[in-house]
């Protein structure tokens, strides 16, 4: 039985996450990391909610992320200087290419859609990888930065400062997890669920399942690309190895680490992946090494993550 | 005109031997176990290294006997000790872990030999043109050509031959009545692993004489290599030799008319057979 989540851990959750740039440098942190864990984790929990929730494998995500990076980075630097607008458009830009790419692959399944997941993503960074006239090729895009939002009456200054940048952050984040939250609650949730658990009764019980799947890919694509331009946002620069494969890696091994099958299991999962790296990378130039050896530990020794575990703990 | 098409597409053909090598390799395991092997391309480039580190030792000759095998056993072991785990298993499971492998072996590869592109020596006599009006075929090229296609030959006797390989295939069909029938599983994937490296590791010592060999070699070949077996269909062998030489053949044409499309092309192809056929070209139906 999949636990949604009970509002006790959620308000610890949210607590800890609105009053984070005040702990985070107590703790050796910085609030650009803090904002970094934050849009990692949406990518995971958007990815999670087709891999935990649905079923189904996708090791492709990064490419939809990377649109959402490039659609703002791109709006940004020769549409017009708008963060609100970058941000529509590369959510729009990674779910017009799900909803493409998800209607070729929608019927296939398993180890299958992974692959193909993975091959299609590929496209996208071919695409900006070579496109150098308009991309930067392998250099990324840069020469453009985040832009201040004006509210008509005052001024969100999130260029300059940190933390109303990392409020912008925390609050589409609320916005796409409390939409992810409702969409499990509802319905069409608990027939993804069913779908996950037996896909075959699912069918013979008159549910449509492509569809379902279909239209739970492109919603997942479709909050990992705003996960993307925030990412982007964050960085003032898109960086081509944004839409590779190894970026899908680490968005799947966030979910597994946090638990799958646990709503918050992706966040603590990225904030664990994030800070490891974090570390990692600083102290060692074969992080790579690390990373790759962290992810076997992972599956060997955590294949059910943090979450999974303590959940079980609490079961027996 | 002509001339230069004939370069790129048999150029391209070369390339797409390469994929099917790397494919076929990877469809065995995949169909025996069930697992994506991510660490495939870490494997080829293993054995270019190896190689390279054996070539002054015991000639050109010697290193591309020795040096695939070597990348089987660490194939073989690696089985044993971490893939073996996970059969059964969500492929979740596998994919990561061989993906971290992945990282491992990239990562392994820049420190021990370094970042940068290293030379690779062959044999003077199959390096000088053949023909001054085809250029391009070169001793090495043709020779790669004909020991790919030996390759694949002795893949498929071996395959429809031999004792073990009439169980690698009757074990992708079935492996709970071949294991059943007395055969012991546990070795025969472990086997069948080791002889999909093989192929890896014989592979990165022909791709490390004509693409030259750095450590990203495996990562660069390996995505074309999963585009292949799609395009051929899952669970055909013969199916992803097919769709390797058509990626290789179609992006060496591709190359002539619009070189930064070059990458892209295969994936169209890919995304096309999926539309009008998405078991893949000679794959089964219901398979997957």
């Amino acid at each position: 039985m999949t636990r949604l989540p009970k509002h006790s851990t959620s308000m610890v959750v949210w607590l800890l996450l609105l009053t984070l740039p005040f702990w985070m440098s107590a703790i050796g942190g910085y609030t650009a990391l803090g904002s970094r864990v934050v849009v990692l984790a949406l990518a995971a929990m958007s990815l999670n909610f087709l891999l935990g929730f649905t079923g189904v494998l996708s090791f492709g995500h990064a490419a939809y992320f990377g649109l959402g990076v490039y659609g703002v980075g791109l709006t940004l630097k020769y549409l017009l200087p708008n963060t609100l607008v970058g941000i529509a458009v590369g959510v729009l830009a990674g779910t017009i290419a799900a909803a493409v790419v998800g209607a070729l692959i929608v019927r296939l399944r398993g180890v299958y859609f992974a692959m193909v997941t993975i091959a299609f993503g590929q496209v996208f960074y071919f695409i900006a990888y070579r496109w150098n006239t308009v991309t930067g090729g392998d250099d990324g895009l840069s020469g453009w930065r985040r832009v201040p939002i004006e509210l008509g009456v005052t001024r969100l200054d999130i260029l300059g400062n940190d933390k109303a940048f990392y409020y912008l952050v925390l609050f589409c984040f609320a916005g796409a997890v409390t939409a992810m939250a409702g969409l499990l609650a509802s319905p069409f949730g608990r027939t993804l669920l069913a779908i996950r658990e037996n896909e075959r009764r699912a069918r013979f019980l008159g549910i449509p399942v492509d569809q379902h799947i279909w239209l739970s890919w492109v919603t997942s694509c479709m909050f990992v690309s705003l996960a993307g331009a925030l990412y982007a946002l964050l960085n003032n620069f898109a960086d081509p190895h944004d839409l590779r494969w190894d970026q899908s890696g680490d968005f799947v091994i966030m979910a597994v680490l946090g638990g799958m099958r646990a709503f918050w299991g992706p966040l603590i999962g990225a904030a664990i992946f994030v800070v490891l790296q974090d570390y990692v990378s600083s102290q060692t130039e074969n992080w790579m090494s690390f990373i790759g050896l962290f992810f076997i530990l992972v599956v060997l020794f955590f294949p059910r993550g943090v979450l999974g575990i303590l959940r079980r703990k609490s079961a027996s | 005109m002509t001339q230069l098409i004939l370069y790129n597409l048999f150029n391209g053909l070369i390339i797409g031997a390469f994929y099917a090598l790397m494919a076929l390799g990877l469809s065995l395991i995949l169909n025996l176990s069930g697992v994506i092997n991510f660490a495939h391309g870490g494997f080829l480039a293993i054995g270019g290294y190896l190689a390279y580190t054996l070539m002054p030792h015991i000639g050109f000759w010697g290193a591309l006997a020795l040096a695939p095998v070597l990348t089987a056993a660490l194939g073989l072991m690696v089985e044993r000790i971490l893939i073996r785990r996970l059969y059964g298993r969500d492929p979740l499971y596998s994919l990561l872990l061989t993906f971290g492998l992945a990282f491992m072996f990239e990562d392994g590869t820049r420190y021990l030999w370094g970042p940068a592109t290293v030379p690779f020596a062959i044999p003077d006599w199959l390096s000088t043109p053949l023909s001054s009006d085809f250029f391009f075929l070169t001793g090495y090229r043709m020779f790669m050509v004909v020991l790919a296609f030996v390759a694949v030959l002795a893949l498929f006797l071996l395959l429809n031959r031999t004792r073990l390989g009439i169980r690698i295939r009757a074990g992708t069909l079935d492996l709970e009545t071949v294991s059943v029938l007395g055969v012991n599983v546990r070795i025969l994937r472990n086997l069948n692993f080791g002889l999909g490296i093989y192929l890896a590791g014989l592979a990165g010592v022909l791709a490390a004489g004509m693409l030259g060999l750095q450590p990203t070699i495996g990562s660069a070949l390996i995505m074309p290599s999963f585009v292949a077996i799609i395009i051929g269909g899952l669970g055909s062998l013969p199916g992803t030799l097919m769709g390797g030489l058509l990626i290789g053949a179609a992006s060496g044409v591709v190359t002539v008319f619009f070189p930064s499309a070059s990458e892209a092309v295969i994936y169209v192809m890919m995304g096309l057979v999926l539309l009008v056929r998405p078991r893949g070209l000679l794959g089964e139906e219901g398979r997957f």
